[in-house]
């Protein structure tokens, strides 16, 4: 400050701290002020990664050692020469594509249901919306996990309506996975209440029009309600993909991504191989391939939507 | 409605409320069950499996359970939640409601750019930057405590800020012009004019926020590696780890402990979690 004001030309301290108080209440200097934490940290701790996960991608790195540079190894191993990584980019998606669309599903049917209004609607609501806040818990994994064995309590609940079963649900390569699906519909609580809000927004006066037209439920069903709540249902679609591809801690906790590699998620392969196996490039490569893969889906997804999303123009 | 209709509606009304209680019952029967298990007699969790209520209630699971493993109890391991996500908590509420502000109510150069990579990063999954982070942190030294857990909270999140944006969008301008005239400036504005206007969505920032980092366990995974910082999630896992014993009572009973704040906060801040969801339209 003090340097400031003997360098000003006119020589008058006072003016000159005001211009520097000025240039910070410009609005456009302002704005910056304000975004500037996130600048930092938007480019610390992500930018900055992204791009050093690129060049590490290339080389042979165990984080002890400096990375040695061995060229585009890493993307002919994951594509030619690992097995696993077939097999492991398969299971995430039969999970994506099996969770996703039957945890809308859910979602939009409960949904539904509960727009009728009646003096237990909140209370359904809050019961229905309760598995979504602690499904990702570690204590939820572990209830899963006790939950699904052959001497648990679905087998005996079983055994109780007269169906005795002995399966070890999550023992068995054809239904462990299921049962992390099952985890993850369980939680359509947070999409429900999105649903939900949307169709609290669609003015009745377009049912009543409908009404007086003669149309049935069905009818208004897929002319009002299902177009109407397009845009969430896309803006839902979209993050619950990006997040399924990357789903860790159940399969890590549950089923350690047994039996014989039928639930070793993506995100769990990428972590041993960087973590217990200590080949961080080859999880840098790993981790930009399923960039590319999710920006292509999301990229396919923003595409495709003027053909099923519909958008309310103003006014 | 026409005559005759009444008993009909009243029917329908029955079925309904039937058909949304029993949905109702499957939904939170496994976190009941948990609950209830955990005042059994451990071996009684599986013979008894199908009974909830225990014909002897006892509370010595959470005896067992609370001494916790490698000479740590869980009060240290609550310890240590408390400490992760009230600090995170704190770090991403100011943080995100200052940059939010800047984008909510200034104008300038390249603002729909970095309104982009705010998009950008709000959608990012952290496991895509887990492995360039860590080789980050592990050069600073940071692995092994919880800076690389709460620092990056300090920079802005953005979903909260997201929420916030929409939030201060809201709000009417007239206040902030008011202000100006009267010399207040941009930060002026921010600070005695926004900020306390903008509670409610700073509370529902602070809700998610601590809710997500209570529940985190990829990062602790990661970057802890003394039992003595472990918070609780992590320590549940490596206390549900076959080498230290499978007491299921003891378990159900840290496990349900462990959601405790959890549903505190669902029972009394839910309108603010229905609304943080319902305004943003995209997760939870």
């Amino acid at each position: 400050m003090k340097k400031d004001s003997h360098d000003s030309k006119s020589g008058k301290p006072v003016k000159s701290r005001k211009t520097l108080r000025q240039i910070l209440c410009d609005e456009k200097v302002a704005g910056y002020v304000f975004i500037l934490p996130f600048i930092i940290g938007f480019v610390a701790f992500m930018a900055l990664p992204m791009l050093l996960s690129f060049g590490f991608s290339f080389t042979r790195y165990n984080i002890l050692d400096s990375p040695v540079f061995i060229g585009l190894e890493n993307y002919k191993t994951m594509f030619f020469e690992d097995s696993k990584f077939w097999r492991v980019f398969g299971v995430t998606m039969y999970y994506v594509f099996a969770s996703v669309p039957l945890r809308l599903l859910a979602a939009l049917l409960v949904a539904l249901l509960l727009v009728r209004k009646s003096k237990l609607s909140g209370f359904y609501r809050s019961v229905y919306y309760l598995p979504s806040i602690i499904g990702s818990s570690v204590a939820v994994a572990i209830l899963w996990k006790r939950m699904f064995a052959s001497d648990g309590v679905i087998n005996s609940l079983l055994g109780l309506l007269g169906i005795p079963c002995g399966i070890a649900w999550l023992g068995r390569s054809d239904t462990a996975i299921w049962m992390l699906i099952l985890l993850a519909v369980w939680q359509f609580g947070s999409s429900m209440l999105i649903f939900l809000s949307g169709l609290k927004q669609i003015p009745v006066n377009l049912y009543e029009a409908a009404t007086i037209d003669g149309a049935g439920w069905g009818m208004k069903f897929f002319k009002i309600t299902f177009p109407m709540l397009t845009p969430s249902i896309f803006f839902n679609t979209v993050n619950q993909l990006i997040t399924g591809f990357m789903v860790f801690t159940q399969s890590y906790i549950i089923t350690q991504g047994g039996p014989r590699d039928s639930t070793r998620f993506y995100a769990v392969y990428m972590y041993q191989n960087s973590f217990t196996y200590n080949k961080l490039g080859y999880g840098c490569a790993m981790a930009w391939f399923m960039i590319l893969v999710v920006g292509l889906l999301t990229l396919i997804l923003f595409k495709t939507q003027n053909k099923w999303v519909y958008y309310e123009s103003e006014g | 409605m026409r005559y005759g209709s009444k008993r009909k509606r009243q029917i329908a009304s029955v079925v309904y409320h039937a058909a949304a209680i029993a949905g109702a019952v499957i939904m939170v029967y496994p976190v009941v069950w948990m609950i209830a298990s955990s005042f059994k007699d451990s071996d009684l969790i599986i013979r008894t499996a199908t009974q909830l209520i225990a014909d002897v209630p006892t509370l010595e699971n959470y005896v067992v359970g609370w001494k916790g493993f490698a000479g740590y109890d869980f009060g240290m391991f609550f310890k240590n939640s408390f400490v992760i996500a009230g600090i995170s908590t704190v770090g991403a509420v100011i943080s995100s409601a200052i940059v939010a502000f800047g984008f909510a109510r200034c104008e300038f150069r390249f603002k729909g750019f970095w309104f982009a990579c705010m998009l950008v990063a709000m959608m990012l999954p952290f496991q895509i930057i887990m492995i360039p982070q860590y080789i980050m942190f592990n050069r600073l030294g940071w692995v092994g405590s919880y800076l690389p857990i709460i620092v990056p909270q300090f920079f802005g999140q953005g979903f909260f800020i997201f929420l916030n944006v929409q939030f201060i969008r809201g709000l009417p301008r007239d206040l902030d012009e008011a202000a100006k005239m009267d010399g207040c400036s941009v930060y002026g504005i921010f600070v005695r004019i926004v900020l306390p206007l903008i509670k409610p969505s700073l509370v529902t920032s602070a809700i998610f926020s601590f809710m997500w980092k209570w529940d985190d366990f990829l990062s602790p995974l990661l970057y802890l590696n003394d039992p003595k910082t472990y918070p609780v999630s992590y320590a549940l896992k490596m206390f549900s780890d076959p080498t230290v014993g499978s007491d299921w009572g003891a378990m159900f009973a840290m496990a349900s402990l462990s959601l405790i704040p959890i549903f505190l906060i669902f029972l009394t801040m839910q309108k603010y979690l229905v609304e943080g969801i319902a305004s943003t339209g995209i997760k939870g």
